[in-house]
């Protein structure tokens, strides 16, 4: 299987990555030899068998009583932000 | 010359209580060594000098009164993936080159308050993708035993700083090998958990169901107190299992007569190397003179888990580092246009080719059309897997069979073909889909370089797995092996 250029480019939007035209070709590449080399799992059989979705089998999601176990930290964390004003995150506009 | 390098993480902690040297003493060496092999290895991202010395300085104190945990004193590295508060940790990444992290993962808070002093942050592939650690943004580690070849990865500064004996021990990360085969590849110990044994809170996510902290050391000995301090439940990972953590070290002398050992047939394939393979047969050969039965088992589907992994991890990284967004924390790029466009460059600009290469396969197999064909399906050859190893332990005790399929390999040597740089972890990734413990161990040299010896037990069996190493290693001496150039 080999991926088109225009596919690259449909995949790397979905995942919010800009892309040089450089770096295209080499993606296609190895993507695709990726996509084929994971394609050996076709011929397994695996009619009836569940999707395994944790891995330790029969455990389930635990739960905790809703309350506030949190203090706010905004200042502290925001101090890793690229952009703040007011305690706010500050993006480019997005709404004219 | 000091020698404290040649004592282990038990040793140095014990000389520490003792009162034979002090805290402070040790971490100034220790600091000493990492500086002189800074610019030979690269193997920190971080070197902490002042802090850390504070700290020794402050457990020196804790020690001359009596008190401290079973860590006191004792200089330990952390993979940069482990948040550590006030301190930059980058996950190798340019994305994170400027993240302080504002609150202790579990992992360091745990040996904090055993005692352990933090004295840098380890080099890693970047977000722990690779298993070179070429892939890290600030530059690749080189192996102690030969500075041409790789020391494997993900967990690559961390394993060349416990084989040339800068630290004691090091935390690490496994999502498909990342402890077990740099240990192999630098002639240490390398101990992943079981999935849920020890928190992944603070650690950044790679591959959330696969993900797990370990320990590397010289020793079977020194992981089991290392683990033991590090392991046990956390209510802030909603997937850490609340199962008591039995006491590893009390634990390693159990005998090991009539223990049943699985040969995994799969391990032993055309692909793994001869002289590897010669000597983990030796290595078999000491097990069954100490007692131990071997006999061969299969694992009908594990040849399909390396195929496996390349869907689910890319699936499960496409997603979680979905949070690098150019907002909240990490790189920005220079002068936006827009929303997207900030996405979008700061993303392409802040991740590195195989991280790329990872989201992209990742969005692809859960996009779709796809979601079926390749994710779906990959999680069901998972459960055929998973059951291949409970059914193989009604029979067997434990499974063995090598770590990797050859020695360290050349730095640039497998960087052209991504296949070939993933078949290096076909031994290791089962014991991931599973989520089962597993250690690797030094088991002899090919040509001067280290070979490992991989051991895989039951969920939660993390003492048998460790007491089985270290009988193997009361019987050997390739764990006590140091490069020439850090003896």
């Amino acid at each position: 299987m080999s991926l088109t250029r225009e596919q690259i480019a449909s995949i790397a939007t979905l995942a919010r990555l800009e892309l040089s035209a450089a770096e295209v070709p080499d993606y296609q590449d190895t993507l695709s030899r990726i996509i084929d080399f994971v394609g050996a799992l076709e011929a397994c059989q695996t009619a009836g068998v569940t999707p395994m979705a944790h891995p330790l089998a029969g455990l389930s999601q635990r739960l905790r009583p809703d309350e506030v176990t949190e203090t706010d930290h905004h200042e502290l964390y925001q101090q890793n932000a690229p952009q703040v004003e007011a305690g706010l995150y500050l993006v480019p506009k997005v709404i004219e | 010359m000091s020698e404290f390098h040649k004592l282990g993480l038990t040793a140095l902690a014990a000389g520490l209580r003792a009162r034979k040297f002090s805290s402070v003493e040790l971490t100034g060496a220790l600091l000493e060594r990492i500086e002189a092999s800074q610019q030979a290895l690269n193997a920190f991202i971080s070197v902490l000098r002042e802090p850390a010395l504070a700290q020794a300085a402050a457990a020196d104190r804790e020690l001359a009164a009596g008190r401290g945990g079973p860590l006191a004193g004792v200089p330990i590295a952390h993979k940069d993936l482990f948040c550590t508060e006030g301190v930059r940790t980058t996950c190798g990444s340019r994305m994170l080159g400027n993240f302080v992290a504002p609150y202790d993962a579990t992992v360091v808070a745990k040996l904090k308050r055993s005692g352990a002093i933090v004295i840098g942050k380890t080099n890693m592939d970047e977000f722990a993708m690779g298993s070179s650690n070429e892939t890290s943004y600030y530059g690749p580690v080189r192996n102690p035993w030969d500075p041409h070849l790789v020391p494997g990865g993900s967990s690559g500064g961390s394993a060349a700083a416990v084989a040339a004996r800068l630290v004691p021990g090091a935390t690490a990360t496994d999502t498909g090998g990342s402890i077990r085969q740099p240990a192999a590849l630098c002639g240490i110990t390398g101990m992943k958990p079981t999935y849920g044994r020890v928190s992944r809170y603070g650690m950044v996510a790679f591959a959330s169901s696969l993900d797990q902290g370990g320990t590397l050391t010289a020793s079977a000995a020194d992981a089991a107190l290392m683990l033991r301090e590090m392991a046990g439940f956390d209510a802030r990972d909603s997937t850490s299992v609340d199962t008591p953590v039995p006491d590893y070290v009390a634990a390693l002398e159990e005998p090991l007569k009539g223990l049943r050992i699985g040969l995994l047939r799969e391990f032993f394939d055309k692909g793994l190397d001869a002289h590897n393979e010669q000597r983990v047969r030796e290595a078999l050969k000491v097990f069954e003179s100490l007692g131990a039965r071997l006999e061969e088992v299969s694992l009908p589907h594990l040849p399909l888990s390396v195929p496996v992994y390349y869907v689910v991890a890319p699936a499960e990284c496409s997603s979680n580092l979905a949070r690098y967004d150019g907002v909240r924390f990490g790189h920005r790029c220079e002068n936006p246009r827009d929303l997207n466009d900030l996405y979008r460059r700061s993303r392409g600009e802040g991740f590195g080719d195989e991280v790329k290469r990872r989201i992209m396969t990742g969005t692809y197999v859960l996009s779709a059309g796809y979601y079926d064909a390749y994710y779906i399906k990959a999680q069901r050859v998972r459960a055929l897997i998973n059951a291949d190893f409970i059914s193989a332990f009604k029979s067997v005790d434990v499974l063995m069979g090598p770590t990797t399929p050859t020695p360290a390999f050349a730095l640039g040597a497998k960087t052209s073909d991504p296949i070939t740089m993933y078949l290096n972890d076909i031994y290791t990734i089962g014991a991931n889909l599973a989520g089962l413990p597993a250690i690797s161990v030094p088991c002899g040299f090919v040509q001067d370089l280290p070979v490992g010896l991989q051991i895989v037990g039951p969920h939660f069996s993390e003492a048998r797995v460790l007491t089985a190493a270290h009988a193997f290693q009361r019987a050997t001496e390739w764990h006590t092996r140091i490069p020439a150039a850090y003896a």
